[in-house]
C-alpha cells in the first residue's frame, strides 16, 4: 500500500567541474513504491542513485530516506538499502554462492539466514546448477541475475536497481520483472532506472523523466500517456526529450 | 567495526590468492622457487664437501724430479691436477674458465734440483723459473694457489721434514671442533626473506584497481561496511600470506642446509620484522593503486617501489649502505642476518634499533598509503 514519503529528495544539485549532473531535482517517492527513473543517456539516473546510496555527495541540497539524511546518516542508510549497480560488480575468482554469501557476512547476518537466503535467492533467479562454478564462466545473463541477487541477499526494505535489465535474454529478463513485482508485494520501496519504456510502463507506479539533470516530468504512467495523447510512455518519453541521439557524461 | 565483515573480505582476499594463478605464483611459488635456485646455484647442496681447484701443468722437464713435484701438487687435496702437452692449451682452458691456474715445469727443472742437492752453496747460475699462470678473476685462486705451490716446490726440494723442522714448542692434540660452514647461500637467505614481501606491493595495486574499475569497491561502499574494515581486512589479509610465505622459505631453505644460529624468540622477530615490511609494502600497494588507472599500469608502477627495495635492501650486494637505510626491507634483512646468521641476542640493540625503524616506516607509509588511497584512489 503506497502511504507515506520513503525517499524524499529537496534541491538536490550535482556538478562536476562544469557539467550540471543533477539539477535542482525534488522528488518524493513513497512507501512500497516501484518508481521509474526514465531519462537518455548523461541525464543524470545513475548520478542520482549513486548520491541517494551514499557514492557520491550532492554539491547542493539534501536526500532522506527513511528519514535518514544522506549526508549525515549514511551508515544507517546503508543498512536499509540493496543497490544492484548498472555494471555487474562481482568477484570473478568467486562461484555464485560465494559472492552472493559474502554479502550477507557484510551485512552481519547470521550463518544460517545466509545459508538459506542464498539458497531461495539462487534457485529463483535459476543459478542452481551454475552456483557452486566459478563466475568467470557466466554468460552476460547469468552475471546480471547474480547481480541482482547479491543486492538481496540482506533483504533490503529499499532496492535501487540500475538498468537491472540490459543485456538479459527475454526470459531473464521477464524473471527479473517477476522479482519487481514481488518487491511491491513485499510493500519494499523500488527505484529502477530503465532504457526499457515498455519495462517502466509494466512495472513503475509512477515515473519521473529526467533530462540535464533536470524532472521535466512525473507521473502514473498511464496518466502521462493520456494527458499527452500518444499510445505509449516511450513515445510520451520521446516527447519530452526528443528524437537527438545523446553520449553518457 | 565489526569482525563478521573483516573475517569475509580476508576469506576473499585468501580465496583470490588460492584461485587466481598469477598471484599464487608472484607471492608463494616465485620465492619457493628462488630459494630453490639459490640453494643450488650458491652452494647450500655440496657445502660441506671440499672445495677442489682445477690446475693445469706443463710438464716441459719429465724427470724424476718433476714427476716427484707433480705427485707432491696433486697430493694437496684442494688441488686437482691436469696435465697438458703445451702451454697454449693449457693457456686457453685457463682463458674459458676451465682452470684456475696453470704452471709450467720449465726444462733443466729436476737438473737444477740436482745440482743444488749435491751442493747447497751453488745457486747462483742454475735456479729456474716455475712459470705460474692464475685466474685474475679470482681473489680466492691469487690467495689460495701460490701456497700450495711453494709448498709443494719445498717438499720436492728439501723432502716432508723441511715443512716442519724442529721446534722446542709443539701443539698439542687438536680438538675438532664442527665449524659453522657459511655458503654464499645462506649470506644470501636473509635477503629472500624480505624480496618475497615486496612483491606485495604489486599485488596489492592490481587488486585494488581492478575492484575498483569493476565497480566492486563501489559496491562495497554502498553496505555498512566502513572504509577502516575495508583497509584492516586488507592488511590482515597481507600479513597471513607473510606469514606463510616465511614459513614456506624457512621450510624450503631448511630443507636446503640452511641452519638459522637463533631460539625460538628470535623466529618471532624475524617473522615481525618481514610483517613490518608487508605493511610497508600494503602502503606502496595503496599510493600505486591511487596513481595508477589501471589493474596493468598498476603492476608497471608498483616497480617504482619493488626495485629500490629489491636493490637496496635484499640478497643483491649493496656498495652504499646510506643509501639502503632510505627502504625498509633493508632493516629487515639487517634483522635475519643478525639473528639468522650472526646469531645475535634477540635483545641486541641493532636488533631492537631495527625493528623500531621498521615500526616507524610500517606506520608512516601505511598511513600515508591509506591517507592517498581514500583521499584520490576509491573512484
Amino acid at each position: 500500500m503506497i502511504n507515506r514519503k520513503a525517499i524524499e529528495i529537496i534541491h538536490l544539485m550535482k556538478r562536476f567541474d562544469n557539467i550540471t549532473a543533477v539539477n535542482d531535482l525534488n522528488l518524493e517517492i513513497y512507501s512500497g513504491e516501484v518508481f521509474g527513473l526514465l531519462g537518455p543517456n548523461g541525464a543524470g539516473k545513475t548520478t542520482i542513485i549513486k548520491i541517494l546510496s551514499g557514492l557520491e555527495k550532492p554539491t547542493e541540497g539534501y536526500a532522506q530516506i527513511d528519514g535518514f539524511d544522506v549526508n549525515r546518516q549514511i551508515n544507517r542508510i546503508h543498512e536499509l538499502i540493496g543497490v544492484c549497480p548498472q555494471q555487474p560488480a562481482y568477484y570473478k575468482y568467486m562461484t555464485g554462492r560465494e559472492n552472493i554469501k559474502m554479502y550477507g557476512e557484510l551485512h552481519c547476518l547470521n550463518s544460517n539466514l545466509i545459508e538459506n537466503r542464498t539458497r531461495t535467492l539462487i534457485e529463483n533467479i535459476g543459478l542452481t546448477e551454475a552456483a557452486d562454478r566459478k563466475t568467470d564462466g557466466y554468460s552476460g545473463g547469468m552475471v546480471r541475475r547474480l547481480n541482482l541477487a547479491m543486492a538481496l541477499i540482506h533483504d533490503p526494505k529499499f532496492i535501487f536497481l540500475d538498468e537491472p535489465t540490459v543485456a538479459m535474454d527475454p526470459q531473464s529478463r521477464r524473471a527479473t520483472w517477476g522479482f519487481i513485482r514481488d518487491f511491491k508485494k513485499q510493500d519494499k520501496t523500488v527505484i529502477l532506472t530503465t532504457h526499457y519504456i515498455e519495462e517502466a510502463e509494466e512495472l513503475a507506479d509512477r515515473v519521473g523523466i529526467i533530462d540535464h539533470g533536470k524532472l521535466i516530468e512525473l507521473g502514473v504512467p498511464k496518466a502521462l500517456i493520456e494527458k499527452y495523447r500518444v499510445k505509449n510512455l516511450e513515445e510520451v518519453f520521446i516527447e519530452l526529450t526528443g528524437r537527438k541521439i545523446r553520449e553518457e557524461i | 567495526m565489526k569482525l563478521q565483515r573483516i573475517r569475509a573480505l580476508i576469506n576473499k582476499e585468501l580465496i583470490r590468492l588460492i584461485r587466481e594463478p598469477a598471484n599464487l605464483f608472484m607471492v608463494l611459488v616465485f620465492p619457493l622457487i628462488l630459494t630453490m635456485a639459490f640453494g643450488f646455484a650458491f652452494g647450500a647442496f655440496g657445502s660441506n664437501s671440499d672445495v677442489q681447484y682445477k690446475v693445469g701443468i706443463v710438464d716441459n722437464d719429465v724427470t724424476d724430479w718433476s714427476e716427484w713435484f707433480q705427485g707432491n701438487v696433486t697430493n694437496m687435496q684442494a688441488l686437482s691436477i691436469f696435465n697438458y702437452e703445451d702451454k697454449d692449451a693449457a693457456y686457453n682452458d685457463l682463458k674459458t674458465g676451465k682452470l684456475s691456474a696453470f704452471i709450467i715445469i720449465p726444462k733443466g727443472f729436476g737438473a737444477s734440483i740436482e745440482n743444488f742437492r749435491k751442493d747447497p752453496q751453488s745457486i747462483s747460475g742454475n735456479e729456474v723459473v716455475l712459470e705460474l699462470a692464475l685466474d685474475k678473476g679470482s681473489m680466492i685462486v691469487e690467495g689460495i694457489i701460490p701456497p700450495f705451490i711453494q709448498r709443494s716446490l719445498t717438499s720436492t726440494i728439501f723432502g716432508e721434514k723441511a715443512l716442519s723442522p724442529p721446534s722446542p714448542v709443539s701443539i698439542g692434540t687438536p680438538m675438532f671442533v664442527d665449524p659453522i660452514k657459511l655458503t654464499q647461500f645462506d649470506f644470501m637467505m636473509p635477503g629472500v626473506f624480505s624480496f618475497a614481501a615486496i612483491f606485495l606491493t604489486m599485488i596489492v595495486a592490481q587488486v585494488l584497481t581492478e575492484e575498483r574499475s569493476m565497480g566492486i569497491l563501489s559496491r562495497i561502499s554502498t553496505t555498512p561496511t566502513t572504509s577502516e574494515e575495508i583497509y584492516v581486512s586488507l592488511i590482515c589479509s597481507n600479513l597471513i600470506i607473510g606469514t606463510i610465505q616465511v614459513l614456506m622459505i624457512l621450510g624450503a631453505s631448511y630443507l636446503l642446509g640452511f641452519r638459522p644460529q637463533t631460539e625460538l624468540f628470535g623466529y618471532s622477530l624475524v617473522i615481525i620484522s618481514v610483517l613490518l615490511v608487508v605493511i610497508a609494502n600494503v602502503g606502496f600497494g595503496l599510493i600505486i593503486a591511487a596513481i595508477a588507472k589501471t589493474s596493468s599500469s598498476a603492476t608497471g608502477l608498483a616497480f617504482i617501489f619493488i626495485l629500490p627495495q629489491m636493490f637496496l635492501g635484499s640478497f643483491i650486494p649493496v656498495s652504499s649502505e646510506s643509501v639502503s637505510k632510505l627502504v625498509p626491507t633493508f632493516y629487515a634483512t639487517e634483522t635475519i642476518k643478525n639473528l639468522f646468521l650472526r646469531g645475535a641476542e634477540t635483545t641486541s640493540t641493532s636488533v631492537q634499533l631495527s625493528i623500531l625503524i621498521l615500526i616507524f616506516y610500517a606506520l608512516v607509509v601505511g598511513g600515508i598509503g591509506v591517507f592517498i588511497f581514500n583521499k584520490f584512489g576509491k573512484k
